[in-house]
C-alpha cells in the first residue's frame, strides 16, 4: 500500500515520466493496481484548475482508479460541532433525537471511512493488489485509510505496541499537521480555517473495530480517549507541530519535550489501556459497515455528560474474571 | 419441492440450492451441499406474513417473514409449484384449533412426572409469600375462585385486607372487563405497592362507592403514606376519548387522596404500525446512515420503548423513593398496564433481574394476570387488528437496561431472545390462549410442556458472566439516567437481525466470559483439593501424578476455546456503499468496481484452526428447531453457540 498526494496535472494534462516509471516499478509484471482517490471523480477533475488531478489511465495504464470521496476540512469540523450541540442538548426530544444525529452527518462519515478502508484491505487481501491512496495534499483523508486499513489488515497493528508504531508512521512522521487540525476542538467559536477532526475519526474508526471485535485488539477505549486529549492538549511532545521538519529544524522537540509513548508504556500506566479480552487473531477483520453495526461512540461523546460508573464496573468485572483465570 | 434456492439477504449472490419440505409443523430446507446437508427449519407458529413476488427469469420468489424476525427468501422454479406452496403455508400459518399447534406433539422425552414438576418451578403463592404477603395490611382472596367475577384474571388475587368480597365485586362491575385493583408489588421495606386494573366505567359523571372503597382500602393499607397515585399509562386524549363511551379514568374530586397521573404510552395499533415501520428499515438493502437514522425515527419504536420505562421509572420512584403506593390502568389493563408494572418491578427488586425471579414476573404480570397471548400474538388465525408487539416491547425495555446496567442482571441477551422466540413458536404451552381460565380449560399443564422448565435445564447457556449476587449494581432498586438519556436507547440489532450472520461479531464475550469463569472454578476447586491432599503426605506422590493428567486434559480445552476467537469472517460488500456517494459520472466508464466484487470463488477461505464447527465458519446458521421428536433446540444450543448469536458488553 501507498500514499502520496495529488499529481500535478493541470489544466494542461502534464504528464511525468518518472512518476510513471515509479509507480510503474511497485506492479509486477502483469500486475494490476488499484489507486483509491480519496475526492470524488468532481473535484479531482476540478483540481485541475488549480494545477491538481488525477492520473490519467492512458499514462498509468496497469493502474485503475476509484474514488471514494471523504470528508475533509470545514465540513467535517462542522460535523463534529454539530455532533457536540446536539449531544449537550438537553431539549431535545426522542422523537427527534435521531433525525438531529443523522443531520450532524458523523456516523455517516463513520461509515464511508471504514468503508473506504475495507475496499483498500480488499484489494491488497483478496485482489492481491498493490494500492495507492491519495487525496488532495495527502495529509488528512490519506492517512486515515491507510492507518485503517493496516488495522483491519494486519495483527501486528493491533497490539499495543504496533498500534502506537503505526500512529508514529502513518499520522506523526507522515505528516499530519497535528497543530493547524488539532487547535480547538468543538467547542470553540473560532472555527479555524484549517481545524478538521480527522484524527478524531480515525480513532472512532477504530473504536468501531473494537466493538465489532472484541478480542482482536491489544488495548481498549481508555487509550483512543487518551489519545483523543493528547493531540488536542497534552504535556507531551508528541504531538506537536505539523510534521517532521517543524519539529527538527529550529524547535527541536525530541530534546526539550517528553514523548507520550514512553510514559503510556510504563508498566503501571500500560495496564490501564490494555484489553483485558485480547486475544491476538493472526486474521484480517472485516467489519460490517451497515448501519446497525456503526454505533455512536458514547464513551468520547457522552464522557462528561453521563456516567460511566456502570460501564467501568462491568470492565473492572471482566478484568477481574480473566486475570482471576 | 427440488431445486429451490434460499437467498442471503445481506450477500445476494450467496444462495444456497436444495428442496423445501413442508411438515404439519414445520417449513424445512435442506441444502444440497452432500458433506453439510445444512438444514433449516421454521416453525409454522412463527410465519408472520408470506409474500409471493414477480416472478423473474431465475424463478418464483418467496418471502416469508417471521414473527422473531427472521426473513427468509426462497426462490422457487416452477411458478405453480411457488403457488401451491404459498396456499399451503397460508393455511398452514394460520391455525384454526390449538390441537394443530407444536406443543401438542412436541415430545421432549419426559416422563409424567418430570412435565409435572417442569409446570411447578414457578410457583405465584411462593413469589407472593416472598414479598412477605400475606401479612397484616395485604391477604389472598378467592372471590375469583370460579373465574365468577373476572374471567382474564387468576383464581387468587392479592387484595388489601380491608377489602371485603362485598367490596371487589362492586368494583369489578365498576371496572372494564371486571378488572379490578388487584395486586402486582409489594414492597415490604416501606409497605408501598403496586396496584394493577383496567380502566373505571365512570364516564363523565358516574360513581361507585366500593370501587372508590377499594382505592382507600390500597392507600389504607400502607399507612406510611396518606394518598396514592393513579397513573393511567394512557395519552390524555384517548383517556378523555373513553368517556364518551362511558369509561374513562378515576376523578380526583371522586376519589380521597389520590393524585392522579398521565404517563401517555401509545396503543397496541400505533405500536403494530411502529414495529412494522422499523421492520421495513431493516429490510432496506444497503441503506445508508441517513436512510436507517431516518427510516428509525419515523417509526418511533425507540421513542415508545422509552415512554414505557419512563412510566416503569416514575413508579418505581414512587414506591422506593417516596413510598407512596399506585394503581395502575390503561384501558383494559392488560397490555400497557402489564409492560409498565412488570418494568417497575424489576427495577425495584433485584429478585427480577435473577433468571428465577424473571420467569416468575413473566409468569405474574403477564400470564397470570391475562394478557392476550393468544390475541396478540396470533397462537390462532385471528383479528389482525389484535395483534401487536407488547411483551416484545417490555423484553426489550429489559435489553436496554442490561445495556446500561451490564452487571445487574443474572441472564444475557440470549435468555431474552428465547423467551421471545418461544412466546411465538407454540412450542411450549405457557404462552397459549388469553387467560389462566382458558389454559385450564385445554388442560394446557397436563398436555404440553412448560418452557420454564427447559431454559432452567439450560440455564448454563443464558447466565451472564459480569453477575455477581454480591455486586453493588445488583443490589436494591436499579435507577436509570434520567436525562439527557436519549443516547442510551439503541437500535436492538441482536434481535432484529438475529439472523444477519454478516451484522454481528463471530466472537461472543459473553460465552468466553462464561468459559473463562467456568474455568476459574474448576480450578479454584481443585486447588481446594490439592491443597487438602498435599496436606496428607502419605498420599502426596501418587496424587501429584492423577493431577497432572487432569491439568494436562483441562488446558487442552483452554487450547480449544482461546483460539476459537481467531474465526476467520468474510467481508461484506463494501463496493455496493456507492449509492451514497455522488460520483459515477459517465466519463467514469473505466472505472469497473464491479471487479472488486468477489465471486464466491475469489474469497479465500483464510485459515487457521477451526477446529471447532465448520458453522461457524460458513455463516449460515442453523435456524430454529430441529426434529419435532428430538429435544427442542434454538440455535444455541447445539455445539455452535458462540457462533451465531453474539453479544456485546456495553
Amino acid at each position: 500500500m501507498l500514499r502520496s498526494s495529488q499529481p500535478l496535472t493541470g489544466p494542461n494534462r502534464k504528464r511525468c515520466r518518472e512518476d510513471e516509471m515509479l509507480l510503474g516499478t511497485v506492479l509486477d509484471e502483469g500486475e494490476r493496481g488499484f489507486i483509491i482517490d480519496t475526492r470524488s471523480a468532481q473535484a479531482a477533475k476540478q483540481a485541475r484548475m488549480t494545477g491538481g488531478g488525477t492520473e490519467p489511465k492512458s499514462s498509468y495504464p496497469r493502474w485503475r482508479r476509484l474514488h471514494r470521496p471523504l470528508e475533509r476540512g470545514r465540513p467535517l469540523q462542522e460535523s463534529f460541532i454539530k455532533l457536540v450541540e446536539a449531544c449537550n442538548d438537553t431539549s431535545i426530544n426522542m422523537d427527534r433525537w435521531l433525525s438531529r444525529l443523522e443531520s450532524c452527518r458523523w456516523l455517516s462519515h463513520v461509515k464511508a471511512a471504514l468503508s473506504t478502508a475495507c475496499l483498500a484491505a480488499q484489494c491488497m487481501d483478496r485482489e492481491e493488489a498493490s494500492v495507492l491512496v491519495h487525496g488532495a495534499e495527502g495529509t488528512d483523508t490519506t492517512l486515515l485509510v491507510t492507518a485503517l486499513a493496516q488495522v483491519i489488515l494486519d495483527p501486528s497493528c493491533r497490539t499495543l505496541a504496533g498500534f502506537q508504531g503505526l500512529l508514529e508512521r502513518e499520522w506523526i512522521e507522515a505528516g499530519h499537521p497535528f497543530h493547524l487540525r488539532c487547535a480547538r476542538s468543538a467547542y470553540s467559536h473560532a472555527r479555524l480555517k484549517q481545524e478538521a477532526p480527522l484524527f478524531l475519526l480515525f480513532l472512532d474508526c477504530v473504536w468501531q473495530l473494537s466493538r465489532q471485535f472484541p478480542f482482536s485488539l491489544e488495548f481498549g477505549e481508555c487509550l483512543l480517549l487518551t489519545l483523543f486529549d493528547n493531540a488536542y492538549a497534552s504535556a507531551y511532545g508528541t504531538f506537536l507541530c505539523n510534521n517532521e521538519k517543524e519539529r527538527r529544524v529550529g524547535r527541536e522537540v525530541r530534546e526539550s519535550t517528553h514523548s507520550l509513548w514512553a510514559w503510556l508504556n510504563q508498566p503501571e500506566e500500560k495496564e490501564k489501556y490494555l484489553n483485558p479480552l485480547y486475544s491476538p487473531n493472526a486474521l484480517v477483520i472485516w467489519p460490517s459497515v451497515e448501519p446497525q453495526s456503526i454505533q455512536l461512540w458514547q464513551g468520547l461523546f457522552f464522557r462528561w455528560i453521563r456516567s460511566s460508573q456502570y460501564l467501568d464496573e462491568a470492565w473492572a468485572e471482566t478484568r477481574r474474571l480473566v486475570e482471576g483465570n | 419441492v427440488e431445486n429451490v434456492r434460499l437467498l442471503d439477504r445481506l450477500s445476494s449472490r450467496k444462495a444456497a440450492l436444495g428442496t423445501l419440505y413442508l411438515t404439519a409443523t414445520h417449513v424445512i430446507f435442506v441444502e444440497n451441499v452432500s458433506e453439510t446437508r445444512k438444514e433449516t427449519w421454521v416453525l409454522h407458529s412463527q410465519i408472520s406474513s408470506i409474500e409471493k413476488q414477480a416472478t423473474t427469469a431465475t424463478g418464483c420468489p418467496l418471502l416469508i417473514r417471521c414473527k422473531n424476525f427472521q426473513v427468509i427468501q426462497l426462490v422457487i422454479p416452477q411458478e405453480r409449484d411457488c403457488h401451491d406452496v404459498y396456499i399451503s403455508l397460508i393455511r398452514l400459518a394460520r391455525p384454526v384449533k390449538y390441537e394443530e399447534l407444536y406443543c401438542f406433539s412436541f415430545n421432549p422425552k419426559l416422563d409424567r412426572e418430570e412435565r409435572e414438576q417442569g409446570w411447578k418451578l414457578v410457583d405465584l403463592n411462593e413469589e407472593y409469600n416472598r414479598m412477605g404477603i400475606p401479612n397484616n395490611y395485604w391477604q389472598i382472596s378467592d372471590v375469583n375462585r370460579d373465574y365468577g367475577v373476572c374471567d382474564s384474571y387468576p383464581t387468587e388475587v392479592y387484595v388489601p385486607k380491608s377489602a371485603t368480597a362485598h367490596i371487589i365485586v362492586g368494583s369489578s362491575k365498576f371496572r372494564s372487563r371486571r378488572r379490578f385493583p388487584a395486586l402486582s408489588y409489594y414492597c415490604k421495606d416501606n409497605n408501598a405497592s403496586i396496584c394493577r386494573s383496567s380502566q373505571p366505567l365512570s364516564g363523565f359523571s358516574a360513581r361507585c362507592l366500593e370501587d372508590e372503597q377499594m382505592l382507600q382500602a390500597i392507600r389504607k393499607a400502607n399507612p406510611g403514606s396518606d394518598f396514592i397515585y393513579v397513573v393511567d399509562t394512557r395519552p390524555k386524549l384517548n383517556a378523555m376519548a373513553n368517556r364518551a363511551a362511558g369509561k374513562g379514568y378515576e376523578n380526583e374530586d371522586n376519589y380521597s387522596n389520590i393524585k392522579f397521573q398521565f404517563i401517555g404510552i401509545e396503543n397496541i395499533h400505533v405500536m403494530r404500525n411502529s414495529l412494522q415501520k422499523m421492520l421495513e428499515v431493516c429490510e432496506l438493502k444497503s441503506p445508508s446512515m441517513s436512510d436507517f437514522l431516518w427510516g428509525l425515527e419515523n417509526s418511533g419504536w425507540l421513542k415508545h420503548i422509552k415512554a414505557i420505562m419512563d412510566a416503569g421509572i416514575f413508579i418505581a420512584k414512587a414506591v422506593a423513593e417516596e413510598g407512596v403506593s399506585v394503581l395502575v390502568h390503561c384501558s383494559d389493563g392488560w397490555d400497557r398496564t402489564a409492560q409498565v408494572c412488570s418494568v417497575a418491578s424489576l427495577l425495584l427488586d433485584p429478585y427480577y433481574r435473577t433468571m428465577k425471579g424473571f420467569m416468575v414476573l413473566i409468569e405474574k404480570d403477564w400470564i397470570s394476570f391475562g394478557h392476550k397471548f393468544n390475541h396478540r400474538y396470533g397462537n390462532l388465525d385471528g383479528d389482525p387488528k389484535e395483534i401487536s408487539p407488547v411483551i416484545d416491547q417490555f423484553i426489550e425495555c429489559v435489553w436496554q437496561l442490561m445495556e446500561q446496567f451490564p452487571c445487574a442482571f443474572e441472564f444475557n441477551e440470549r435468555f431474552l431472545i428465547h423467551i421471545q422466540h418461544h412466546i411465538y413458536s407454540c412450542q411450549f404451552g405457557n404462552f397459549l390462549c388469553n387467560s389462566q381460565k382458558e389454559r385450564r380449560e385445554l388442560k394446557i399443564q397436563e398436555r404440553t410442556y412448560s418452557l420454564w422448565a427447559h431454559l432452567w435445564k439450560n440455564r448454563a447457556d443464558y447466565l451472564n458472566p459480569l453477575y455477581r449476587s454480591d455486586h453493588s449494581q445488583t443490589q436494591g432498586t436499579m435507577r436509570p439516567q434520567i436525562a439527557p438519556c436519549n443516547f442510551l436507547y439503541k437500535f436492538w440489532s441482536g434481535m432484529y437481525n438475529r439472523f444477519e450472520k454478516g451484522l454481528h461479531p463471530r466472537q461472543s464475550v459473553t460465552d468466553y466470559l462464561m468459559a473463562v469463569k467456568e474455568e476459574t472454578q474448576q480450578l479454584e476447586e481443585e486447588l481446594e483439593v490439592l491443597g487438602e491432599r498435599l496436606s496428607n503426605l502419605q498420599k502426596s506422590q501418587l496424587n501429584d501424578n492423577k493431577v497432572k493428567s487432569k491439568q494436562q486434559d483441562r488446558s487442552k480445552q483452554v487450547g480449544l476455546s482461546t483460539s476459537n476467537n481467531s474465526l476467520a469472517n468474510t467481508p461484506q460488500e463494501y463496493s455496493n456503499d456507492l449509492k451514497s456517494f455522488p460520483s459515477r459520472s459517465p466519463s467514469q466508464g473505466d472505472e469497473e468496481d464491479s471487479a472488486l466484487i468477489l465471486t464466491q470463488d475469489n474469497l479465500k477461505s483464510s485459515d487457521p484452526d477451526l477446529s471447532a464447527n465448520s458453522d461457524q465458519e460458513s455463516g449460515v446458521e442453523d435456524l430454529s428447531c430441529r426434529s419435532p421428536s428430538g429435544g427442542c433446540c434454538l440455535p444455541s444450543e447445539d455445539s455452535g453457540k458462540d457462533s451465531d448469536e453474539a453479544v456485546f458488553l456495553a
